[in-house]
């Protein structure tokens, strides 16, 4: 029997990581050189976080949510709910650290602002995305029962 | 017992039933979406290879801005080698241009996050591929994958949350956000150079969707592809304008609903604009910046030094300049009028008339990474570049670096050093 070739694949993307690697090694020595721990944690724990947290969380409660509608025949809703939703989720999780307010006192000492409106607004902001698609929806539905024949009861 | 008369067929029908077992993410049928596919994937690709190109570019800008090769003060990643290959002097002009692309930094990097998500999303079928690896090739491209996605929400996340002063990374932002930004710039590269080329051909052809991402048994679709590419933008568009308002400053800033420094201003009048860091913040003792106590301590040629009060600095020729405050952090501030004596007037009186060399600054201030910054001699030359010691037409406020703070037109906001106590002059 031959011996089988080493599955090295094809030259040019070996190449090309070879000097992505070179670059990102130099670059990685001086990130790890203070907390090689703190840094590691935080750059596989990222992708980890987001791969194996966030991802599943939020796949499975539109998932839930989309089924749920499926199940009240009414699938055709999903969007009126993950539309707002998800938007307002988005704002909280970029600005988590400011609408939870962890950053109150430095915040507020730095800055010479207040703190206090970030919580408020996002509800505000949250209240119109979920509010304006409610009323897209009353309106959808109005327009096609109003379509509908009166003799169909 | 008459049974398994087959026992060699077994193993391989065995292995084909468990990498098709829907119940297992490794397997395609696992991923129900009707929207994952090749077209989706490229069209988010391709906006985050223009974005985080200019992301990068951007980043390295701001980083030249400090002016880090003239004095170790300005730079907070000295180790950094080759990666200053491309450092240059910072201009002044136009006045605005550090304003502009650390304003374009972070609002377009806090608008990408709903791309990023989705891209990440669109491709998560393949982080649970099996076998882990194939082939070398395969095996190093997954490992680049891992810096790629890694690195690139270690860079997203440690600028959103300095943004907010939420200083939870391990280190100090500045190197963490530039030493991370060049490894995932490189695994970037090797990325967008091996997918760029078929991401291209896949949004042109406009057919859908071939490729392994596609869903074998796909629920029934609630959107459509291009609905959900609406739906990204339309996220990205929020964030947007909840943000932009920061850094375009007037009326816009209440806009920013949910930026640090948008919605209002602190308090109003002459000093009614954005603060960095409040004289109470930094640890600024008021008993050292009286009319009695304060002196301003300035040295040039051959050591000559002048000490000045405040009252003498007003007897200097008095100049105005309207200039913003920028800051790394991507917010900024509308031109303000500040008034006060030029520094290259202030070189003048210690023996460089004419020739104003670089110049070195030091604050108040106890601590904190820039209460001492240096210019270079462009800076110091520009006739708008004062020691301002009006703002608006009144008195610098201590918030505001009373009694007296540099204002340098494009230099980013740390550089313009407040409660300045001592200048010194000459080459660095």
């Amino acid at each position: 029997m031959r011996p089988r070739p080493l599955p090295l694949g094809s030259p040019l993307p070996l190449l090309l990581p070879a000097c992505s690697f070179a670059l990102a090694a130099y670059a990685g020595v001086r990130l790890f050189a203070d907390d090689w721990l703190g840094v590691a944690l935080w750059l596989v724990g990222a992708a980890l976080l987001h791969d194996l947290v966030l991802l599943p969380l939020y796949a499975l409660a539109d998932r839930a949510v989309a089924r749920g509608l499926d199940a009240a025949g009414r699938r055709a809703w999903t969007m009126y709910v993950r539309v707002p939703a998800a938007l307002s989720a988005l704002l909280l999780l970029v600005w988590f650290p400011l609408i939870s307010g962890t950053v109150d006192r430095r915040y507020r000492s730095a800055t010479g602002l207040s703190a206090d409106g970030f919580l408020v607004r996002w509800l505000l902001i949250s209240a119109v995305l979920f509010g304006g698609s409610a009323l897209l929806l009353a309106l959808r539905v109005r327009r096609a029962t109003k379509r509908r024949p009166p003799a169909v009861h | 017992m008459g049974r398994a008369p087959f026992p060699r067929v077994l193993p391989a029908y065995r292995r084909i039933m468990r990498d098709d077992d829907p119940r297992l993410p490794s397997s395609p049928g696992f991923w129900r979406s009707p929207l994952r596919g090749t077209w989706f994937t490229s069209v988010l690709g391709l906006v985050l290879l223009v974005g985080i190109t200019v992301l990068f570019v951007t980043g390295l800008v701001s980083y030249a801005a400090y002016n880090p090769g003239l004095s170790p003060v300005n730079d907070q990643t000295p180790d950094k080698g080759i990666l200053g290959f491309f450092l240059f002097a910072w201009p002044t002009n136009p006045y605005w241009l550090y304003r502009l692309t650390q304003g374009l930094h972070v609002t377009l990097g806090i608008t990408l996050i709903p791309v990023l998500l989705a891209k990440l999303w669109s491709v998560v079928p393949k982080l649970f591929a099996l076998p882990p690896a194939r082939s070398l090739t395969h095996a190093l491209e997954r490992l680049s994958l891992l810096l790629l996605v890694g690195g690139g929400l270690f860079e997203f996340t440690t600028g959103v949350l300095n943004v907010q002063l939420d200083y939870v990374f391990p280190g100090s932002f500045y190197p963490l956000h530039f030493y991370g930004a060049w490894v995932f710039f490189a695994a970037f590269v090797a990325h967008a150079a091996l997918k760029a080329p078929a991401a291209v051909r896949a949004v042109r052809r406009q057919r859908q969707e071939q490729g392994d991402l596609v869903s074998p048994r796909p629920e029934p679709a609630t959107v459509s592809r291009r609905g959900a590419l609406w739906f990204v933008g339309g996220a990205s568009l929020l964030l947007f304008v909840t943000t932009a308002g920061q850094s375009i400053g007037g009326a816009l800033r209440r806009t920013a609903l949910l930026a640090p420094h948008g919605w209002a201003d602190p308090g109003g009048g002459p000093g009614g604009f954005q603060i960095n860091k409040t004289a109470a913040y930094a640890g600024i003792d008021p008993a050292e910046t009286g009319a009695e106590a304060w002196r301003l301590v300035v040295t040039g040629r051959d050591g000559r030094t002048v000490r000045l009060s405040r009252a003498q600095l007003l007897q200097l020729p008095l100049h105005s300049s309207a200039l913003p405050i920028a800051c790394v952090e991507g917010w900024s501030t509308d031109d303000q009028w500040w008034r006060g004596v030029r520094l290259r007037d202030l070189a003048a009186l210690v023996g460089y008339g004419g020739d104003p060399p670089d110049a070195f600054v030091e604050s108040l201030q106890r601590h904190g990474a820039f209460r001492r910054a240096a210019l270079r001699a462009n800076q110091v030359t520009d006739p708008r570049s004062l020691l301002a010691l009006y703002v608006n037409g009144e008195d610098l406020s201590p918030d505001h670096g009373h009694p007296a703070r540099v204002i340098v037109p494009a230099a980013p906001g740390v550089l313009n050093t407040k409660w300045v106590a001592r200048i010194t002059f000459g080459d660095l």
